[in-house]
């Protein structure tokens, strides 16, 4: 299964080794019916690749876009998604919930 | 997250051995801890509660938001016996998560036809189980109510520290097998970590049911802090 996170973080090592800049990003919290429990992880590089998941794909292009932020500034970032607000039906949960979720840079010092 | 810190996961994780990364998330602090320090941590019995649940979360501890990522190996269940219980557990249990490998030295039995998209081993317990590295985080069982194969593969387990471990068979089946396997060295406590009869006192009848008492007798075994599981299972 290609989504099990020991490959997720393999695939985070083998990018940043070859050579990528990689951006690490995780469920640290969710509210009401969110579709991925904590510690669910997506690992993006500069590139624009990604694999792994942080929720059924309602997100994940938010996330990338994000995530290249991060590999270019080195900070790590606090992300949060929901249907709170009406311009989160672009990027919004279908189902309801609300997660958030932190972005990290990986081989940052 | 530090390269060092993510590659000292990946060998973790590539050696079965639990791993918790605590992270701050107000300004990315990271720290790993290994299952072998968790008893020593400050955090011990929040890690270690995350770990039996093998569920990530968020903690607050001196004043900081402080998430811990729990990396547990994937639980693995080794059936030995290809019988009609198998073939409901070996499905059901992989809907759970687990990795699952069914050993039968009778060819008869361990067939793909019976057993679709399932890893099956048509050896002797003595040839099939040593490379499968049983550890911690495997359950087993023994199935086919033939002491030929059960006992020298019981007796595999107890060498294995398999966080769980049953048999098929009766009370009085079970006293005689205890004879049996203490004739050939097994002690009093590794008879008493078979849990025989095999799994919750549900009323199972069928394959399919007896199949969901021994799940529902593993996740405990698995998920219930050790003096509530023994509890249950009295």
């Amino acid at each position: 299964m290609l989504n099990r996170d020991e490959d997720i973080l393999q695939a985070a090592e083998n990018w940043q080794k070859a050579g990528h800049g990689v951006a690490l990003a995780t469920v640290v919290e969710t509210w009401g019916s969110a579709p991925r429990p904590a510690g669910s992880s997506l690992v993006i590089n500069d590139d624009g690749t990604f694999l792994g998941s942080v929720s059924g794909g309602c997100v994940e292009g938010a996330v990338v876009t994000e995530a290249l932020d991060v590999i270019a500034s080195g900070k790590p970032k606090m992300l949060e998604f929901g249907v709170a607000d009406e311009t989160a039906w672009n990027v919004g949960l279908s189902c309801g919930g609300t997660i958030r979720v932190f972005v990290e840079k990986v081989g940052q010092s | 997250m530090k390269l060092e810190t993510l590659t000292q996961v990946n060998a973790e994780r590539a050696a079965r051995r639990p791993v918790v990364v605590v992270t701050d998330v107000a300004n990315g602090d990271q720290r790993l801890v290994k299952a072998k320090d968790i008893a020593t941590d400050p955090l011990s019995a929040e890690l270690s509660k995350q770990l039996r649940m093998g569920k990530s979360g968020m903690v607050e501890s001196g004043g900081k938001k402080l998430f811990l990522n729990v990396y547990a190996p994937t639980a693995r269940l080794v059936i030995v016996g290809a019988v009609h219980i198998s073939q409901a557990l070996a499905p059901l249990v992989r809907s759970l998560d687990y990795d699952v490998t069914v050993v039968d030295p009778r060819t008869a039995f361990a067939s793909p036809e019976r057993f679709p998209d399932v890893p099956l081993i048509a050896e002797w317990p003595d040839v099939a189980l040593p490379p499968l590295n049983i550890d911690h985080y495997t359950a087993f069982v023994a199935l086919t109510h033939d002491p030929k194969i059960d006992d020298p593969a019981l007796l595999h387990a107890f060498e294995r520290d398999c966080f769980y471990i049953g048999a098929l068979g009766s009370r009085k089946t079970h006293a005689k097998r205890a004879e049996r396997l203490k004739a050939q060295g097994a002690s009093d406590a590794d008879i008493a970590r078979i849990h025989a009869p095999i799994g919750l006192s549900i009323g199972a009848v069928s394959p399919s049911e007896i199949a969901v008492a021994i799940m529902a007798e593993i996740t405990a075994e698995l998920r219930l802090p050790k003096e509530t599981a023994k509890v249950q299972a009295a």
